[in-house]
């Protein structure tokens, strides 16, 4: 039988949206009071929702140890409690949480081989989310 | 098509235990799961059904029908109880979440009527949940 686990991480990270390709004014314009110059913050929730089969022997899709010591070394450490804009992975990125998702995705798809991935979704406040399936 | 979720929350304890492996690794993979006196959650379910718009009555499930069948055979089932002791399909089958999902599925998925059954969503904590959709 087929089942889809899907699980919740917090962390907290800010950011600044700001285009180099752009005038001030057109930033200004494009990304409004989130182009405030020295940036602002958001709890982000990252829930990422992976498939297959369930283990007769365990009863598991994926062994939630594993996936929580991924998450834990390869998603948070890299992002909690950071300056989006001051990371690598943003020198030539808008950290848009479109952007954050889509690279949180690349990290879990190509370093997380023990079961298959099919979605990331990323909540950047109660009102807004964003899910990327690759 | 419309989809149509019904929510509803169950207290149960349970405790993960293969009892054709060894202690040792009963407690390799299961860690705190594996403590035979089991620990608990407030599970909450999510029952999606899909369907038509009934022209007449503007339903796609009469939803106190749907109601009375969660508790008829989920809830009453499953409800303040502990699963591995209590729930015929748990006896013999470890109560993960996965399972309880499927077990769930299984019991809903030819008592509704006029609607289809869609995804079965188990929260076993607000962080951690699984979607069944009667995939094989």
């Amino acid at each position: 039988m087929k089942a889809h686990l899907s699980r919740r991480y917090l962390f907290s990270a800010s950011h600044r949206l700001h285009s180099e390709a752009m005038s001030d004014e057109e930033n200004h314009a494009t990304y409004g009071k989130c182009n405030n110059p020295y940036g602002h913050g958001h709890n982000y929730i990252v829930e990422v929702t992976v498939s297959g089969q369930v283990d007769p022997k365990t009863g598991m899709v994926c062994n939630l140890v594993d996936l929580d010591g991924f998450m834990e070394r390869e998603v948070l450490c890299r992002f909690d409690h950071e300056n989006l804009n001051t990371l690598r992975e943003f020198a030539r990125n808008v950290p848009t949480t479109e952007n954050l998702c889509i690279r949180i995705y690349e990290i879990v798809h190509r370093g997380f081989r023990e079961v298959h991935l099919e979605r990331v979704r990323l909540e950047e406040t109660m009102m807004n989310s964003f899910e990327y399936r690759g | 098509m419309v989809y149509l979720t019904r929510k509803a929350e169950f207290a149960a304890s349970h405790y993960y235990d293969n009892p054709d492996l060894p202690p040792e690794e009963n407690r390799r993979l299961f860690g705190k799961c594996n403590n035979p006196n089991g620990h608990g959650h407030n599970y909450v379910l999510e029952v999606t059904v899909k369907g038509e718009v009934d022209p007449r009555s503007g339903f796609v499930i009469d939803l106190k029908q749907l109601k009375d069948v969660m508790h008829r055979e989920v809830l009453n089932a499953m409800d303040h109880r502990f699963l591995n002791k209590e729930v015929p399909e748990f006896l013999h089958q470890i109560p993960t979440t996965e399972n309880i999902a499927i077990a769930i599925w299984q019991r809903l998925v030819t008592k509704l009527e006029r609607a289809k059954l869609h995804r079965v969503r188990v929260y076993e904590t607000p962080d951690l949940f699984v979607d069944f959709y009667g995939e094989a």
